[in-house]
């Protein structure tokens, strides 16, 4: 992992970071209001602090902070997690591709900290898995080096807005600036046709799903998004403007 | 301090990232995989993107927002604007979350948007 010399010393790695680099204002504010929100709520600093630690996943912890707060069974807890991750699964099933290559714990490992913006820079940057040793290690250190960032500017948001809760309003909305990270990557995503039939199909069923519990409706968008565009291919033959 | 059903249940929680984030290659058996799923994926890290964000700018208190006069709206149009004008270039995701702040922070809390 980070602790490896073959991963940290990779230029991969320094590349991994660089691209994350570019969104961390939006992940630092909104590891912040996830703080914030935390505490607000009601779950205490050290309940709070110990979750962002060990969670570590700004959707699922938000969805399960005012269950916990009013003592919620603990399997209805769980649950709601794992729904709320449900998107992860479908990144887990792309990511299958370039990860067989490594052990078990190492997998496991860096899959824990793959969140939405490290998996969706890690498969624009490798369009394809490496088959090879060399370009495998490549990707791993690009990987460790990627969530490395986000994961210790998170953390250290979080804990801050923790400390903080009292002084930082919720009202402000700082929590704008994650959506907006998340904003200036989908551009980059848009750059084919189908791409953006995919984005619009997505962000309309988002919407209109809006009203299923436990963020269900990411799970429907994507689902809608990705038939529709293998129909679009199917019909129109558009395979090779795809990519 | 936190006792040891709480820090059970935030183990138990950690337990459900790893799950979900791992799910497909948590064990090393074979996984059938027909050639239209492995298609169909380059389309979903957009699409995850998309179902995220959108709700985010265009849905509030579970309704879709019947108003041009949204601080999330505008601040979104310009950050996609500025990234326009910068063709991707550079830091264009940094200052699409610069600029994007820029409109969005003094609307929403000047003026309530």
């Amino acid at each position: 992992m980070f602790l490896d010399p073959a991963n940290f010393r990779h230029p991969a790695f320094r590349t991994g970071m660089a691209d994350a680099f570019k969104v961390a204002p939006g992940i630092w504010a909104w590891g912040l209001m996830t703080g914030v929100s935390m505490v607000q709520a009601g779950l205490g600093p050290a309940m709070s602090t110990w979750m962002t630690l060990l969670v570590y996943g700004g959707s699922a912890q938000l969805a399960v902070t005012p269950l916990m707060a009013v003592g919620t069974p603990v399997w209805v807890v769980l649950a709601t997690a794992f729904c709320v991750n449900l998107r992860f699964a479908v990144f887990s099933l792309h990511l299958r591709g370039y990860l067989m290559a490594w052990p078990r714990w190492q997998r496991l490992t860096i899959g824990y900290l793959i969140a939405d913006l490290n998996y969706v820079q890690f498969v624009q940057n490798h369009p394809a898995p490496a088959t090879e040793a060399a370009g495998q290690r490549a990707e791993m250190a690009y990987l460790c080096g990627n969530c490395f960032l986000t994961w210790a500017g998170w953390q250290i948001a979080s804990i801050l807005g923790i400390v903080l809760a009292s002084q930082v309003p919720l009202e402000w909305g700082l929590g704008f600036a994650g959506v907006l990270a998340l904003i200036g990557i989908l551009c980059s995503l848009a750059s084919s046709r189908m791409r953006t039939v995919s984005l619009v199909v997505s962000g309309a069923a988002a919407v209109a799903a809006y009203a299923l519990p436990l963020r269900l409706n990411i799970l429907v968008a994507i689902a809608a998004a990705v038939a529709m565009c293998l129909i679009i291919e199917k019909t129109a033959g558009v395979n090779k403007a795809a990519t | 301090m936190i006792d040891v059903f709480q820090l059970l249940t935030l183990l138990g929680l950690a337990a459900m990232t790893v799950l979900a984030r791992c799910f497909f290659f948590i064990l090393n058996r074979e996984l059938p995989f027909p050639a239209w799923a492995q298609r169909g994926l380059q389309y979903a890290p957009i699409a995850a993107l998309a179902a995220v964000v959108v709700p985010e700018v265009l849905v509030t208190h579970g309704q879709l927002i019947s108003t041009w006069l949204d601080a999330r709206l505008l601040g979104a149009a310009v950050g996609v604007a500025y990234y326009a004008y910068r063709r991707g270039q550079g830091q264009a995701v940094l200052g699409t979350i610069v600029v994007g702040m820029a409109v969005y922070l003094p609307l929403h809390i000047g003026l309530g948007w």
